[in-house]
């Protein structure tokens, strides 16, 4: 199977911008996103986490609750999703919070569907309430030292 | 410089085309600004005003050499810039290859119950 490029691109301090097509109707692509026992099969974290609890309220002020686990049951975390507005197939606008502390607060996710010839263009704005990406870019680059090599920038550079 | 204002600057600097040329030609080795201007179709004193930007961003310093004063690429801030976001491009990435296999799925699910029963188009899902 051929696969899609992604672009994942910064868009100031508090919002990402994620694009993806695949190569399958709207239709069922929105689905995958909506129905619990198909979204348990790829919104997963790191290698080997699983999604053992996933329900999904889709209707404007339900609910969402998606909750995720490492391999020994040692580890897991949690994400709470209230939906403002859906427009099937095209559009699901979302707030999401995670339960751990570590996480920064509440974001608005956009997730826009649009097909052409057969393959569905997936964007997903997503905006932060604090200026995280710029504060976790800042945390991380900590975290991992200063010392990654070039080889990263060509992901940026050949946008 | 603030970190802060530090990192602002630097998704600000790499907004551009130019700069982001002169950035992957400084990947090479350090170049007057003669040189970074040569493969663009602008001026010098263009030119200097993106490194300018470059370097207030913390990206570019500029050697001491007074007459040719290279410029070199500072890679700290770009590492800063990268790590978090190479960090959610590959939980996405990940995701998303699951997802291909999974529509790949539901295609063939698709495709087999229309055979079985060619007017029921409005058939979806995958069966358990």
């Amino acid at each position: 199977m051929s696969r899609n490029a992604m672009k994942l691109t910064p868009q100031g301090d508090c919002e990402i911008e994620i694009e993806r097509s695949f190569d399958a109707p709207r239709d069922l692509v929105f689905e995958a996103f909506i129905k619990p026992e198909l979204v348990q099969r790829w919104m997963l974290g790191p290698d080997g986490w699983s999604m053992p609890v996933c329900t999904i309220d889709l209707r404007p002020g339900g609910k969402g609750r998606y909750e995720w686990q490492n391999a020994d049951r040692s580890a897991g975390m949690s994400l709470n999703t209230v939906f403002k507005e859906i427009v099937a197939p095209e559009r699901i606008v979302h707030t999401e919070r995670f339960d751990q502390d570590w996480t920064q607060g509440e974001a608005t996710v956009t997730t826009l569907f649009a097909e052409k010839d057969g393959k569905t263009t997936v964007t997903m704005k997503i905006v932060y309430a604090s200026p995280v990406v710029r504060d976790m870019v800042l945390k991380s680059g900590m975290d991992q030292g200063m010392a990654r090599s070039y080889e990263r920038l060509d992901d940026i550079l050949k946008k | 410089m603030q970190p802060t204002q530090h990192l602002d600057s630097t998704f600000a600097a790499l907004a551009d085309p130019t700069r982001r040329a002169i950035i992957a030609r400084l990947t090479q080795g350090e170049a007057s600004v003669m040189e970074l201007a040569r493969p663009f179709d602008m001026s010098q004193p263009a030119i200097s005003k993106h490194i300018k930007v470059l370097e207030q961003a913390g990206l570019v310093s500029r050697g001491q050499d007074a007459q040719r004063r290279p410029c070199r690429l500072e890679t700290g801030p770009l590492a800063e810039a990268t790590s978090w976001l190479d960090y959610q491009r590959e939980l996405f990435e990940a995701r998303f290859q699951r997802l291909d296999t999974l529509l790949e799925e539901m295609k063939a699910e698709r495709r087999a119950a229309a055979k079985r029963k060619p007017t029921a188009r409005s058939r979806k899902g995958v069966r358990k």
